[in-house]
């Protein structure tokens, strides 16, 4: 139920390790609001979402589990690259450098992001995903704005987490390179 | 995680110091308009002095809350706040802490002067800063309930002095009370203890309220 109306229903799906999900679907079919769901963000009316036997029931304890970038990038204007990543680096104790690099923004990370291009807005907040040590990465159309070798970035950094144990839930409206996702396919 | 997003939200602060540098110019500006509203007579502006300072404080207290969450809210922020693992209820605490350090603290260290300006003798200037202390965090903490629960509302801006200033009156009430006492000798400790009782009220409830208001805004 979104702004008392219902937009999704009877929709079922598991993703396992090392796995990939594909949510496909025009504009307006709620794939954003499944993936939120997903998230722990929105509450379903019915129905249950779990991760490796663990129930979604509050928030905190589930966050452990989900790593989310929604359609917002999430990055403050007046900090740069580096500081916006700054409290995720120290939550997840992996390297910020690293984490930048795996999305090419080295050569940014002392720029504050008001002077970041859509592009590379996108890539920062894709980095993100490289700090935290979630198993499960949520992508709300991940692929906005990049350009074909950031694509290949991020394709790499997927194909790197998927290798390692992790899955991935993404929206789409794009084709990239996930080998061997199921997809969703939501109507209206 | 909560220092490091404390850190974050004061280097935010620190870097849009216009926000707050606002409010605390709104707060001088406004003290400063009093003597010329009700005349420059020294003893009359003695005894409002403390009254105008509550009464500023508070108002200036409530300029930076319509972006005390509205700005995460706008660009995705809240959204992970909410999963960086801490609960609800401490990003509240995280939240009311800036303000209380950008905004709140300020206004106290400016309350000096400006009471001095007034002419405030020594014992109700005591007193006046003692209940500004517990006061100012007081509004903190009501204020960061009140942000949380206009959060994406439509002109959330215009409801939050409707939701804060009517929870405020005890604090102002109390604070004048305790400084008036002071300046007529009369025994002060029982208002600034009433304000120490509503910041221990205040102090779970704010934060497991705005909390609550947090959760269901996304």
């Amino acid at each position: 139920m979104r702004a008392e109306r219902l937009v999704l229903v009877g929709v079922g799906g598991a993703v396992a390790h090392g796995g990939a999900l594909l949510l496909r679907g025009a504009n307006g079919t709620a794939n954003s609001t499944l993936l939120r769901i997903l998230a722990g963000l929105l509450r379903p009316d019915e129905g249950r979402v779990a991760w490796d036997g663990a129930e979604l029931d509050d928030l905190p304890t589930w966050s452990r589990h989900v790593a989310y970038v929604g359609h917002l990038d999430a990055l403050k204007p007046g900090l740069t690259v580096a500081e916006n990543l700054l409290p995720w680096a120290r939550a997840g104790s992996r390297g910020i450098a690293p984490a930048l690099a795996t999305m090419g923004l080295e050569a940014l990370s002392a720029i504050p992001a008001r002077f970041l291009s859509a592009g590379q807005r996108r890539r920062a907040g894709l980095a993100r995903l490289a700090l935290c040590t979630a198993p499960l990465w949520l992508l709300d159309e991940p692929t906005n704005a990049l350009d074909a070798a950031s694509l290949g970035r991020l394709e790499a950094m997927l194909a790197a987490h998927r290798e390692a144990g992790g899955a991935v839930v993404a929206a789409t409206h794009q084709d990239f390179m996930v080998p061997g996702a199921a997809t969703l396919e939501l109507t209206v | 995680m909560f220092a490091d997003l404390l850190r974050r939200e004061l280097r935010l602060g620190l870097r849009h110091a216009a926000d707050s540098v606002a409010a605390l110019l709104f707060f001088v500006v406004v003290t400063a308009l009093f003597p010329l509203g009700v005349g420059p007579e020294p003893k009359l502006l003695a005894r409002i002095g403390p009254g105008v300072i509550w009464v500023a404080a508070l108002l200036a207290a409530i300029l930076p809350l319509d972006r005390l969450f509205g700005a995460d809210a706008e660009d995705g922020s809240l959204d992970l706040l909410l999963l960086s693992g801490l609960p609800p209820a401490g990003i509240a605490i995280l939240k009311t802490c800036a303000h209380w350090l950008l905004t709140g603290l300020p206004l106290l260290l400016a309350s000096g002067p400006v009471a001095i300006m007034f002419g405030v003798e020594p014992a109700p200037f005591a007193v006046l800063m003692l209940g500004l202390l517990p006061g100012t965090l007081v509004l903190s903490l009501l204020g960061t309930a009140a942000a949380a629960l206009v959060v994406g509302a439509r002109r959330g801006g215009v409801l939050l002095p409707l939701l804060v200033l009517p929870l405020a009156t005890p604090v102002l009430i109390m604070g004048t009370l305790a400084a008036e006492a002071a300046r007529t000798d009369a025994p002060y400790a029982a208002p600034l203890l009433v304000l120490g009782a509503l910041l221990a009220l205040c102090m779970p409830f704010c934060p497991l309220a705005a909390g609550a208001a947090l959760r269901q805004s996304v």
